[in-house]
Order: C-alpha cells, then structure tokens, then sequence
C-alpha cells in the first residue's frame, strides 16, 4: 500500500536574486516500510525536500504539487492539523546533534515532548514510554539518566538522544537527514544500525539523505540522485548502483576514493567532475548539468530532459544516458 | 638513507584540566603519548584516528604551534622547540598548514591578495607590492584560479575554491612541508576529488612532503606512501600505504577499516560486533582493551608498544 506520494512538488524560496525554484517536479512514492535514499551533493535539494515533508519551510516559501500521506494532501492543510501529523506521523533526525538538541533542557524532557503533545499521556506513563525509549536506542535509563543535558553526552550519545525523539511517537515515516555527518566510522556503524534496526522491528518507513554513497547503499532499497533541484536518476538501489546511467551520478561515483585503492597498480588520479554546481540564479536553461557534461548536445541545452524508464524501478532524467561501454 | 625531513621525537602532550578544588594538584589529560614518527621529503604521511584521539594536536606541535610537554620535533635537522623565537620564525616559511574549515580559516575582510601574500612577509627577503602581485597571481594559477581573482573577497568564492586559495596561502613561501588537517573533509565529493588531484599534482611537481590528517580512511589510503593509526595519543599501528590497508595487524585497524560502509549494496559485508569486554582497564593497560574482541590477560597488566610485526610496527600482543 502506498503510504507517502509525492507529486510534481516544486518549492521556490526568496534569495538576495530574486525568488528561485530550489526543487522542481520531484515524484516519488514510498509504500510502508520502505527505504528510500536521497543522495547529492550540498545544494542540491535534498534537506528541502525533507523540510518540506515535515512543513518546516520557512513562511515566505511557495510550494507547488502534492504531498499525500495516508490519502490527504499535507500541503494543503492548516498549520494546527500540520501540528498533529508533524513529529507523530513523520519524525525527523537531523544532521547536526549538537546544535539540533535545547542546551538548557534536560534529554527526558526533551524526548517526552511530542509524548506529552501527541499521545496524551499521563506524567507516569510518558516516563514509562521514555525509559523504554531510552532502552531502545541504547541508552539505558540505569546508566544514563533522564536528568543529563546534551553538552554530558558524546556526538554518538546525542545522536541516539535525537533518534529517541524522533521515533517517540511510533512515526509511520521516519527522515533522516544526515545523520552521521558529524561522527566518527566506528560510531557511525552503530548509528546505522540502529535506525536500520528501529526501521526493521517496528515497520517504519526511511528516508535517509546523505552525501555519502556508501550509507545509501548499506540502508536503503530504492534511491533518487539528485542534482540542483532536479531527480537526475532513480532507482532501486541495487540497479543505480551497478548499472548507473546518469552522466552525473557515474561521475559522483568515479570521484570517491574508494577503500582498496591501494591495491590497484600505480597511483591513479581520482575522476573529477570538471566545474562546480552552477549557483541557483545561473542555472542554465536546458539541463542543469549540462555545462559539466562531456555528453552535452545541442538539444541538452535547449530542453530539459524528461523522465525515461529503463526498467520497472530505474527511470533517468537525459538525453544521453550512459551505456555499459561507456564505463569502461 | 637520507636524513628525515622531519622527526618527530618522543613527543607528549600534557594539557592540564580545570581544578576541582581549589588546593587539588590540576588533573592532566595526556594527548600525545610518546610519538616518534619519521617524514621523508616527497612522501605524504596519513594520520589516522577517531576525533579526540590527539591527531590535530600533532598536527599543532609539528607547525610549532604548541610545545610538547616532553620530546621535541627536528625539522631538518634543526630543533624546532630550542631554537631563537626569531629564528623559529624565519623557518616557517618551510612548513605550511591548510586548515579544515575553508569558510572559518580566511579573514573574510581581506581580499585574496591579503591573504595569500600575508605569509611573505615573514620572509627575510622584503618585496615591493608589484613582486608580491606577481608572485600571487602566479601560485593562484597554479592551483587552478585566475590572476584576475585577486582582488575578490572571500565570500565570492565557492567552498573549493576557497580551499585553493587555502593552498594558496600554504604555497607562497614554497614551503618543503605541507600539514594538511582535514583538508578536504567539508568538500563535496566532486569537489574534494578536483582539490585532492590538484594536491597530489603540487606535490610531483615541487617535491613536497604532506603530512595528512583524516577521518575519512579512504581519502588517506589513496593519497599516502605511509600511514600511522592513532588511538588515545599513542601509534597503535604504522606502515606502507598498501600493506597496512590490505593486511591490518591491529585490532583497532581492523575495526575502522570494517566500519566504512561499502559503496555495493550487494555487499552486506561481515560487521564488526559490539565488544563487551571481559577484563577490567587499569592505567596500565593496553589503551584499547575496552573495545577489543582479542584481549588476553597479558593486555591487562602491560601496554603493548610498537614493534616490528611482518614489515609493519603494531602495537598489540595479539596480531
């Protein structure tokens, strides 16, 4: 059954140039339980689209398209029955732990919160919910306790404090935007688990939005590339990661080092997209990747690309998508 | 063999912590623990470690930043730590530092030519405005911006960019040394791609020694000749490049290699379990005991220390 949609959702914001379509016509469906990736690099739109599934766009925003969550449309409700979906249908984790979490108020108070909002507990019974919380993220109530403030706790111990909050309310859908940036591998690896774990037991659905392609490919099913404001490719996971056809997602993959490097023969330069992300305002008219493209033609410049289906669950955004040779 | 461009010697570093009352002799957080490295000219060394493990405090105490507590660094030779303070002075021109926040470590109220050409004036030669503008928008060609940038400011400038002009600054004083602390960690993938390859072409090309410091395993596998694994201040594990990323000896090594998630979804490779450890940690013991799925008794009672295990230095008694 199909739990979220998104349709044609277009946000433009107000910048120093003037308002700017920073996401343009993203699609994308996500049925219960399901993990979806969103990768690209900074600016490309991913953290909006997850502030927009969470209505936390700043008030001068427009939106256009749908988002239909459990057969209504979210955008066009008022901010009160946003309040009743936002925290206790969707949590969110967000990317920095240490500035995401209130310094002058204690981690029990913080987690109980939406308890306190959305379930409408009594005072027992929130304690209840937040030691049992606590239990599950890894923070058990007897050695830590609910009276600590972030600046006691560790990047990891944040970050677990942060999923505890979002999770609190059993949310059918569960965005995480970023949530390792900050940390180190080892604690990365734990985190991870985690969220995949939380996900597994209790049938949420995952976004997560990373940069990071490796974290995409060990937690998710499906996953949408995005570039500028735009899906460039789109995908089950297993198909975009080996068999890409975007020129922009193969460039993003051929430009990480990967681990093993140093068993390849001779010391090789890494691939580099040449130029950088086109800033907002100078985005060019036909595909915004154009310019960085070494596929470019004529007709890249003048239209943009549409969608076009591969197989059942990989679609591309180009005119020109790679063929098996041309990774060679 | 040559002489080392740099040794580093028996180096630690004690910072002292806040007292609790007010006749307590303060409590000391050791950060470096006897480190001995060699840096040879041309060669780029990685440092390795999770944050708060004493690697940017290295970092610092070889730009003769801080004074080690005991130990001291020879740069060429020449001891760094006694040495006249105008002398030490005239020495930086020789080593350099690109820091990790390309938005925080460029004075935004200058312009490029300010900050670039800042580092000449510690040169004993003195140069006229136009020597200096000459010089500037040669080395900012070199790293891939034009002449004509010279007098923006920082703001107009991308985060990559940014970096260059970072390496920029690094490169006026032709410097044999370059300290790079998490250089590219706040890039974009693509972005770190074109600054890591402009790095390794300024290195073929004027012979420089990096030393690298990075959380991120693969950026320094495939930028180093040789690397040193930290953990609480002290080397756990040093080697080649190669042979310490294909074939890691210590238990730590092991861990942070396995930790990097794999780009092959296909690949839901062997995780590394959570360790709960049988023994108890003395100030005596191996630093990593707590975390470690091999400990034995022995690791209880003695630390390791780094010994020569198979071409490599570990320091484990279990490798």
């Amino acid at each position: 059954m199909t739990l979220l949609q998104v349709q044609d959702l277009c946000v433009t914001l107000n910048t120093a140039h003037g308002p700017q379509e920073v996401i343009s016509h993203i699609n994308f469906s996500m049925d219960a339980g399901e993990k979806l990736g969103i990768v690209g690099e900074s600016g490309c739109g991913k953290s909006i689209t997850a502030l927009a599934l969470m209505s936390l766009l700043p008030l001068d925003s427009q939106t256009k398209g749908k988002i239909i969550l459990g057969g209504q449309d979210i955008l066009k409700l008022d901010s009160r029955k946003i309040c009743s979906i936002r925290g206790n249908r969707i949590g969110m984790i967000f990317q920095e732990p240490m500035t995401a979490l209130n310094p002058v108020k204690q981690i029990g108070a913080q987690i109980s919160e939406s308890i306190y909002l959305h379930l409408k507990l009594n005072r027992k019974q929130t304690l209840e919910r937040v030691t049992e919380l606590m239990d599950k993220v890894g923070l058990p109530v007897s050695r830590f306790g609910l009276n600590l403030y972030p600046h006691q706790l560790s990047g990891g111990q944040r970050q677990r404090v942060m999923i505890a909050m979002a999770i609190a309310c059993n949310p059918d859908i569960l965005i995480a935007d970023e949530p390792t940036t900050a940390l180190d591998v080892t604690v990365q690896e734990q985190i991870l688990d985690l969220i995949r774990e939380l996900a597994d037991s209790s049938g949420m659905a995952l976004i997560m939005i990373s940069h990071d392609l490796g974290v995409i490919a060990q937690t998710t099913q499906s996953v949408m590339v995005m570039y500028t404001g735009n899906s460039v490719e789109m995908g089950s996971t297993v198909d975009v990661f080996q068999n890409m056809l975007h020129p922009y997602t193969y460039g993003l993959f051929s430009a990480i080092p990967h681990v093993g490097s140093s068993a390849l023969p001779g010391r090789k330069r890494l691939s580099s997209i040449p130029g950088q992300v086109p800033e907002l305002h100078l985005r060019p008219e036909g595909c915004n990747f154009v310019d960085r493209c070494s596929r470019a033609s004529k007709m890249c410049k003048a239209k943009k690309p549409m969608a076009t289906r591969v197989s059942d669950h990989h679609q591309v955004w180009c005119y020109h998508p790679l063929s098996r040779e041309d990774k060679r | 063999m040559r002489q080392p461009l740099v040794k580093i010697e028996g180096v630690y570093k004690d910072y002292q912590l806040p007292k609790k009352y007010l006749f307590q002799k303060a409590p000391v957080f050791r950060a470096l623990h006897g480190i001995n490295l060699e840096l040879h000219q041309g060669t780029s060394f990685g440092i390795v470690g999770e944050s708060g493990c004493g690697k940017s405090t290295l970092a610092r105490i070889v730009m003769a930043l801080d004074e080690p507590t005991s130990g001291t660094v020879f740069f060429d030779g020449q001891d760094l730590f006694n040495m006249p303070a105008g002398e030490l002075r005239h020495m930086r021109r020789n080593f350099q530092m690109v820091f990790q926040d390309p938005y925080g470590s460029l004075n935004p109220r200058k312009n490029v030519m300010g900050i670039v050409a800042e580092p000449l004036d510690t040169l004993k030669e003195k140069f006229s405005f136009a020597q200096k503008k000459e010089r500037v928008g040669k080395i900012l060609s070199e790293v891939g911006l034009n002449a004509t940038d010279i007098d923006k400011f920082p703001h107009e400038f991308s985060g990559g960019q940014r970096q260059r002009i970072a390496i920029a600054r690094a490169l006026i004083t032709r410097p044999s040394l370059i300290v790079a602390d998490e250089s590219v960690s706040a890039l974009d993938v693509s972005v770190q791609a074109q600054v890591l390859n402009l790095m390794m072409d300024l290195q073929e090309k004027y012979n420089l020694t990096y030393m690298f410091i990075s959380h991120d395993l693969s950026v320094v596998e495939y930028i180093t000749d040789q690397v040193a694994v930290i953990y609480m201040g002290q080397i756990v594990e040093q080697g080649t490049t190669k042979t310490l990323f294909q074939r890691p000896l210590h238990p730590y090594t092991q861990t942070l290699l396995l930790a990097v998630p794999d780009v092959n979804p296909l690949n839901k490779k062997r995780k590394n379990k959570p360790v709960i450890s049988k023994f108890e940690k003395t100030d005596e013991s191996c630093p990593f005991l707590d975390r470690c799925n091999k400990a034995t008794k022995s690791c209880v009672n003695n630390a390791p220390e780094l010994l020569e295990n198979e071409g490599q230095l570990v320091a484990c008694f279990n490798a």
